[in-house]
């Protein structure tokens, strides 16, 4: 009923509900504070409205009331701020045992490495009840990491590290958000973390799933509107890709290069950096458009088309398990 | 309660006793100089209110349609920058201290008229300054200049917007200084400290904070630009400099740089609650004690705006209790404003409606700071539209409720006319109304997740329905907050003339004439009373003015 409306947001790290608990505490507090002041001032305003003939009685004021709404309020005061600082040293303070995230940020993007070598952009996959450590810098402004369904926000800095943490108890895939202001594309620099069942992540950690990956490669591609311009002949403004993956390629600028994995991905991400012979520096980046998952399919796509025989496509069971690990629930 | 009584004959007023251009430029009087303020404030609450429209419709509709990214970001720029620097730290104290500090403590003007003159120049060339920087592309750092952004990535005119802020600084600063030397040496004789309306100990506060303050965040500014312009390296990291450092220096005048807002209208509203309870202030020393006690913790929270900014959690606890220190006088002022209505004979007219309305706003705006001091919490929602609806609550729903109810109770002072009550009345409700909505969603947003400064939520969809709400709610602000400026314009020709105390209210400000001579008291007033004897003007018992000697 609020998918389009909704009033909480979702709770899926341990962090949450401790966030939540303090707040709902807050709430029934300072909700308590609201209605005693409100139904004290409609009530005077209301019983003692100006009547004619009679007189305000002058009242000087009274210490004893006046210490009594100071302290009460400073002893209800600290009660909240012991609370908030637990949570708060919680949420500071990274298990030992954590795994690690690598997160590199710059305008506007995010880009995170797992210790275990994976790569991904602007998104993150982890399992559930797994501690996971972020150890965080930036290439150029202050951006801010914040995953508002764990509760959880750590500014990142240029020139120094700050760590996060968090421990994941709710598979989905969650909104990621940049929270410093950081430029044109402050709004853009969004992503997500997607949270697996641990078996759903060793199989992605494992990546042991390229087959299939080609043709949603080729569905990228063409959603991207790549074949635009890389069109099977030889009238497209960028180049023929049908074979060119595994061969030389002549630079403008002079340089040969391979066209491996590597470069295919630059090509995509940095289009500018290595311009092929005969052609104009005219391909938009998509960095932070494309995810690490979509990259990939794409290379494998690029791959495939060089091929002589055209990869067998794998069975529609295969491809749909290998579809369930992103799922689990919509973005929240 | 107003009882007009038509005065057949103009008297000589400050208003109508010199003509002319230059009678206005170059006029020392501490009356006339509120009112070049006040046209002065006025033009640049228009155009801040003219961004807070653009970025309200920008945001009605989740995809960024209305404008370029770059537009948006100079427009929450400007926004900030011209409500804060340019209308909000200016409003009270430069209009309506300005036009009654003398007045209420018996004074003929200020203690250094050509100053307070100057200040208003000063403020001229700031905003001029800043109208230049807007019409030649404008600035997009958010009005925090965070950096390194500001010195080093952004591309637009973060030295000029520095400047303008900096030389409005010295108009901040030399109004405070005035006011501070003119309550210690001008007041009439028998107008003791206790004896000062309350609204003086909030200004009073507010002028220590100002002098304290102000010449903070201008030493800050000089080192952006010197970083920017000489790649001296202060804060941005690959100079060698500290991006935190600029942050500390920065909210040690920002955060302070708030209770410049909210003090004085705090003092605005203690005089109306008074005035329209028939009351003395319940606890008059404690209020007039909380005002010092907030400039004074003010200045020791600024790094509860740094909970996430990578500050040690040791440092976190000492800013997130001394935080909650600051909230204790704020409370004690909520309660003693409460408890004055209590056995009061309560009139309703606008100014009280404008009373009442700040008294409910400023409470969800406290109590939701309450929020954001408890660290865990903070790390959430700051950052998020949480952070945008608090302080909107405290700087629009307190400060701008209290400048607006400041302006219809003195109107009849300051321009000698009645405003049209029935319109005012509804005005407030309008504001009341329209401000809930606009706000009150943005506390939601946030603590749903929704990042400040975002210009594009199409990956967010789910956020949209509680942007529509705002946006509406801030078209019925804007309606709510340009009656009042017609039916005070209308006033001006059509209204009914203003007896001199309309109110029959207390407070040497009523016992001149409406609108005031230029030296406003024909012979110095004698205080012989409290301040807020309602008791003795309900009662019959007329206020002596003794002459002196």
């Amino acid at each position: 009923m609020f998918d389009n409306f909704p009033l909480w947001p979702a709770r899926a790290s341990t962090a949450a509900g401790n966030v939540d608990a303090l707040f709902i505490f807050l709430l029934i507090v300072s909700g308590m504070m609201t209605l005693l002041i409100f139904v004290a001032i409609m009530y005077f305003a209301a019983r003692y409205r100006h009547r004619r003939g009679v007189l305000a009685e002058q009242i000087e004021g009274s210490t004893p009331l006046e210490l009594t709404w100071s302290v009460i309020p400073f002893f209800v005061f600290m009660v909240i701020f012991a609370w908030g600082a637990v949570v708060y040293f919680k949420s500071r303070t990274p298990p030992r045992d954590s795994t690690e995230v690598y997160v590199v940020a710059k305008q506007w993007m995010w880009k995170l490495e797992h210790a275990e070598g994976q790569r991904e952009i602007n998104e993150l996959h982890v399992p559930v009840g797994r501690d996971v450590k972020l150890i965080m810098t930036s290439q150029d402004v202050i951006h801010s990491f914040f995953v508002p369904a764990f509760r959880m926000k750590q500014d990142v800095l240029p020139g120094r590290y700050t760590v996060a943490w968090f421990r994941a108890i709710k598979p989905g895939t969650y909104h990621l958000f940049c929270a410093e202001y950081c430029g044109t594309q402050h709004s853009g620099m969004i992503g997500s973390i997607v949270v697996m069942e641990p078996s759903q992540f060793e199989a992605w950690m494992s990546g042991g799933t390229s087959g299939p990956l080609s043709a949603t490669g080729e569905k990228i591609f063409a959603e991207l509107g790549c074949a635009t311009c890389h069109r099977s002949d030889t009238q497209g403004r960028g180049p023929n890709l049908q074979g060119v993956f595994g061969k030389p390629v002549q630079l403008a600028d002079g340089r040969t290069v391979t066209a491996d994995e590597n470069y295919i991905r630059e090509s995509i991400l940095d289009p500018g950096a290595k311009i092929v012979n005969g052609f104009k520096p005219v391909m938009p980046t998509f960095q932070g458009l494309v995810s690490e998952e979509q990259l990939n399919a794409l290379v494998a796509y690029v791959k495939s088309v060089s091929q002589p025989v055209a990869t067998p496509m794998k069975t529609a069971a295969t491809a749909d398990q290998n579809n369930d690990k992103g799922s689990g629930s919509q973005v929240q | 309660m107003a009882t007009a009584t038509i005065q057949p004959v103009e008297r000589e007023n400050y208003l109508n006793k010199h003509y002319g251009v230059g009678s206005w430029l170059f006029t020392t009087d501490h009356k006339r100089i509120a009112l070049l303020y006040l046209i002065s404030i006025t033009f640049f609450f228009f155009i801040g209110g003219l961004f807070a429209l653009l970025i309200r419709l920008e945001l009605l509709t989740p995809a960024g349609d209305l404008v370029q990214a770059d537009t948006y970001n100079k427009l929450f720029t400007m926004h900030g920058q011209v409500m804060v620097f340019f209308f909000l730290i200016p409003s009270i104290p430069a209009v309506l201290g300005n036009f009654l500090v003398p007045m209420m403590i018996g004074a003929k003007d200020l203690a250094f008229p050509r100053i307070n003159l100057l200040s208003w120049y000063l403020y001229i060339i700031a905003g001029l300054m800043m109208v230049h920087c807007m019409l030649t592309g404008g600035v997009d750092t958010g009005w925090t200049f965070y950096t390194p952004f500001s010195t080093a990535f952004s591309n637009t005119k973060v030295i000029e917007a520095g400047l303008a802020i900096f030389v409005s600084g010295f108009s901040s600063i030399l109004t405070g200084l005035n006011f501070v030397v003119t309550i210690h040496r001008m007041r009439a004789p028998g107008m003791t400290w206790s004896r000062l309306p309350l609204f003086i100990w909030a200004h009073y506060a507010t002028s220590i904070i100002q002098i304290l303050g102000t010449p903070v965040i201008a030493i800050t500014l000089v080192l952006v630009v010197a970083e920017r312009a000489l790649h001296l390296g202060i804060f941005d990291p690959k100079l060698g400099g500290d991006p935190l450092l600029f942050q500390h220096l920065f909210w040690f005048y920002s955060h302070p740089a708030v209770y410049i807002m909210i003090l004085p209208s705090m003092g605005v509203v203690t005089e109306i609650i008074a005035c329209f309870s028939r009351k003395r202030i319940f606890g008059y020393s404690f209020v007039a004690f909380s005002s010092i006690a907030i400039a004074v913790f003010g200045f020791l929270v600024w790094a509860h705006h740094m909970f996430v900014a990578g500050i040690s959690v040791y440092a976190a606890l000492i800013f997130s209790i001394l935080s909650y220190a600051v909230a204790v006088p704020s409370a004690v002022k909520v309660f003693n404003w409460t408890a004055t209505l209590y056995k009061g004979s309560i009139h309703y007219d606008a100014p009280m409606l404008y009373a009442f309305g700040f008294v409910g706003l400023f409470t969800m705006g406290g109590l939701t700071g309450l929020f954001l001091a408890a660290l865990g919490i903070d790390v959430h929602v700051t950052d998020t539209y949480f952070v945008i609806a608090h302080f909107h609550y405290i700087m629009v729903g307190g400060a701008l409720m209290g400048y607006l109810g400041g302006m219809h109770f003195w109107w009849p002072k300051i321009s000698g006319r009645l405003y049209p009550e029935g319109w005012a009345r509804l005005a407030a409700l309008i504001v009341f109304l329209g401000f809930n909505l606009t706000f009150f969603p943005q506390f939601i947003l946030g603590y749903l997740g929704m990042p400040r400064r975002y210009f594009d939520y199409s990956h967010m969809p789910e956020f949209q329905v509680l942007n529509v709400l705002s946006t509406a709610g801030a078209t019925v602000l804007g309606v709510g907050y340009l009656l009042p400026m017609i039916y005070f314009l209308w006033s001006m020709r059509y209204g009914k003339p203003a007896p001199d105390n309309p109110w029959n209210a207390a407070g040497l400000e009523w016992m001149t004439s409406s609108p005031p001579t230029t030296f406003n008291f024909e012979t110095e007033p004698v205080v012989t009373w409290e301040a807020y004897n309602y008791d003795e003007l309900d009662g019959g018992h007329k206020q002596e003015v003794k002459v002196a000697g």
